[in-house]
């Protein structure tokens, strides 16, 4: 199988690369990628949408029905992990930890329940107290990784930037503290509940900004309809569409970045993990 | 020889990303273990997502976002060149494969977890054999 394998890929790689002998040369600005499509786009989409930053413009306004339905594709890749894996099931085994000594007391019936203030708190069978050193090295760092998601989000228009990279940011901040502190440490902070909520709701969102162009009387996602909603420059209302896209975007990326993560690191349980 | 050297050094970014494609189109048919099938499966994927992105380069100009389109009136006083600014349109393709290659990466990593648990094993031909013995007992 392996010998078989390296003579196909040896024959599909060397006609692969007696194909490139007709491409144009690297960074030729008379290839065919850049001559017929691309000088309309440059040229024209600050005079149509007030937004300098091409790669934004094109994705959320140009191509919003595309994105929008992009979003709901890292929704359903969201679902698809919490239905694969998500597991309701009590465990059998359960730990406790005594916080104040580290005792720590084991469970092998389930029935039994433990009824004690806050002294003790529910540890897994692995648990090791986490570095002091990456501890406040990432409490002191994540919030401005935070800060930084959301100026890449909110600032998308106008330099590199927008909704999906700002919302992979905003979730591994999310991601870093559960690494850094545990995972229970996340969920106590984020719940499912919220994860869940917010990967709809910026679905949502999109949709609801592409509706309410439509109630509006134009086409959907047009968003230059807006404009009676907002007390705003005319000429701008397509840069603050595209930034209410970019931030329904950003917020289901997030969410679902965090469920893809939590899920797939405790097998559904959402108790331990990395 | 003499012949080919100009070629390939002409277009030195369409060889690595080839031959970055090919060793991750080995690991996905050659490898035994899902996980590595996935790896391969990622290099491909950036691979492609390169040589998108390297189409749309153009020698001598910037990238994408318009010099002084902030003001907004600034912006029509001055003509806008297209020679001046890289291809933007492989840029938002490739932004849309990459979102939809980490959700495929982490719904097929949810699946190989759910195959973990039920048959304790990632490897194919381990995997081939406890299927057929599931089979032969019912």
């Amino acid at each position: 199988m392996k010998f078989f394998g390296f003579v196909i890929v040896c024959l599909t790689g060397g006609l692969l690369l007696y194909g490139t002998m007709d491409l144009p040369d690297w960074g030729d600005p008379g290839s065919p990628a850049s001559t017929h499509l691309s000088d309309y786009y440059i040229e024209h989409i600050v005079e149509e949408t007030q937004v300098p930053n091409l790669v934004t413009a094109v994705l959320a306004d140009y191509r919003g029905y595309d994105t929008m339905f992009e979003t709901a594709v890292v929704f359903c890749a969201g679902l698809a992990c919490f239905l694969l894996l998500r597991d309701f099931r009590p465990k059998k085994d359960r730990y406790f930890r005594h916080v104040p000594t580290g005792v720590m007391l084991h469970f092998k019936n389930p029935q039994t329940r433990l009824i004690a203030g806050n002294e003790f708190e529910h540890m897994d069978k692995d648990w090791v107290p986490s570095d002091m050193i990456i501890k406040t090295v990432c409490r002191i760092l994540i919030p401005f990784i935070q800060i930084y998601a959301l100026y890449v989000v909110a600032h998308g228009d106008f330099s590199p930037g927008g909704g999906f990279q700002g919302g992979v940011i905003f979730g591994s901040s999310l991601i870093l503290m559960a690494i850094s502190y545990n995972l229970k440490t996340l969920v106590k902070r984020v719940t499912e509940k919220f994860l869940s909520v917010f990967a709809a709701l910026g679905v949502l969102i999109y949709v609801g900004l592409g509706v309410a162009a439509m109630l509006m009387g134009g086409h959907f996602l047009d968003y230059g309809m807006l404009a009676p909603l907002l007390p705003s420059d005319p000429g701008h209302i397509r840069a603050l569409g595209m930034l209410g896209v970019e931030i329904g975007v950003g917020i289901a990326v997030m969410a679902v970045m965090v469920i893809i993560y939590i899920n797939i690191v405790s097998e559904g349980r959402h108790d331990e993990g990395l | 020889m003499s012949d080919i050297l100009p070629l390939i050094v002409a277009k030195y970014n369409f060889w690595l990303y080839i031959i970055l494609m090919m060793i991750g189109l080995y690991a996905m048919i050659a490898k035994n273990n899902l996980m590595k099938k996935l790896v391969g499966m990622n290099i491909f994927q950036t691979a492609i997502i390169l040589f998108y992105v390297s189409i749309g380069y153009k020698h001598g100009a910037t990238i994408p976002i318009i010099q002084g389109g902030h003001g907004g009136h600034s912006a029509h006083d001055a003509v806008i060149h297209a020679a001046d600014y890289i291809n933007p349109l492989p840029h938002v393709l490739m932004l849309t494969a990459i979102v939809v290659s980490v959700a495929t990466f982490g719904v097929a990593m949810a699946l190989c977890v759910r195959i973990y648990q039920r048959y304790q094993t990632l490897e194919e031909d381990e995997l081939r054999m406890r299927v057929s013995e599931r089979i032969t007992h019912e």
